[in-house]
């Protein structure tokens, strides 16, 4: 039970601590800023997730931006022009990746069209004409050899 | 007819991924080029000689090399380097990053010292500025102060003869 309490303590301790060496409405932004930013060393992570040193760099580079009066677009910029739109996590929307956002629709679009395509088809070679029916009676019968 | 499409489709899978699989994504494209060198001032690597700023390229056709004592590639680059300053009039420029002035300055000690100048960048100013994603990266730097190329990972023969002459020659050329 102490060590139960000293454990809750200290997780408690640590977040103060951090929550106390920036006002905490602008942790959250930046928070939010560094988990759509890209770490160009760990390509697949966040640089809030990386424990790359470049990231740690970035990370404090974007606190001392937003405490220098920056919006969060400002920010995302500053990062966007130094390192492309490879360092935004989720591609914008632009000429470049249009194949990129579009093609899951088009997909979806090119199946249902396939699909109604599909049935139309089928309905329309399912009944017989009076004359294949008799041609067919024809044939069962065995007159036409 | 109906037998082409899976044929066609998995040539397009084959398509794909020759183009998808084979780029290394660790090369990142740069922004930074025919850019001008972001203003900057930061300390030198020693601690007797003055802050350096953006005007150390003013008039030089400047390489502009992000090292450091911990990163094990760039002790094999380093000997071209010191090849490059002896046998060139390039202006060398190099950049300590996430260094300590020790280690930095013992290592160009241990491996020789090629560079005019070396910024000593601790916490990623310049870097973050330039758009470094790693070292050894190399900048080209012509004498107006714009970047001209980039050159990811360590400078070979191979890549300075192709890479990097063509430009300084045109560079050179366009200041005749």
């Amino acid at each position: 039970m102490k060590y139960l309490i000293i454990t809750i303590l200290t997780f408690f301790a640590a977040t103060f601590a951090f929550a106390q060496s920036l006002d905490a409405k602008m942790e959250v932004r930046a928070q939010e800023i560094g988990a759509q930013l890209r770490c160009v060393v760990c390509q697949n992570q966040s640089i809030e997730e990386s424990d790359a040193s470049l990231a740690e760099d970035m990370r404090r580079l974007v606190r001392a931006r937003l405490e220098a009066g920056d919006s969060n677009a400002d920010v995302i910029d500053f990062m966007q022009e130094r390192y492309g739109d490879y360092v935004l996590l989720k591609p914008p929307v632009q000429g470049n990746t249009f194949v990129l956002w579009f093609t899951p629709f088009a997909l979806v679009l090119l199946g249902l069209l396939w699909f109604a395509f599909r049935r139309q088809k089928a309905i329309a070679n399912a009944p017989l004409s009076e004359e294949e029916r008799a041609k067919l009676d024809a044939i069962l019968k065995g007159d036409e050899r | 007819m109906r037998g082409i499409i899976p044929l066609v489709l998995f040539g397009l899978l084959v398509l794909g991924m020759a183009f998808g699989l084979t780029r290394d994504p660790s090369v990142i494209p740069s922004e930074m080029v025919d850019r001008p060198m972001p203003a900057f001032t930061l300390p030198s690597l020693y601690e007797d000689t003055p802050d350096i700023t953006e005007a150390v390229f003013d008039g030089e056709i400047s390489l502009l090399n992000v090292f450091g004592s911990w990163c094990s590639a760039c002790v094999t680059e380093h000997p071209k380097l010191v090849e490059i300053g002896e046998s060139t009039d390039i202006q060398l420029v190099g950049i300590d990053w996430r260094d300590t002035r020790e280690a930095g300055q013992a290592w160009l000690r241990r491996y020789d010292n090629p560079y005019d100048a070396v910024i000593f960048d601790e916490a990623s100013v310049l870097a973050i500025d330039l758009g470094v994603t790693g070292a050894p990266e190399t900048f080209l730097v012509d004498t107006q102060g714009r970047i001209r190329f980039k050159h990811v990972g360590v400078i070979t023969d191979e890549s300075w003869a192709e890479e990097f002459l063509p430009r300084i020659a045109q560079i050179k050329a366009e200041g005749a």
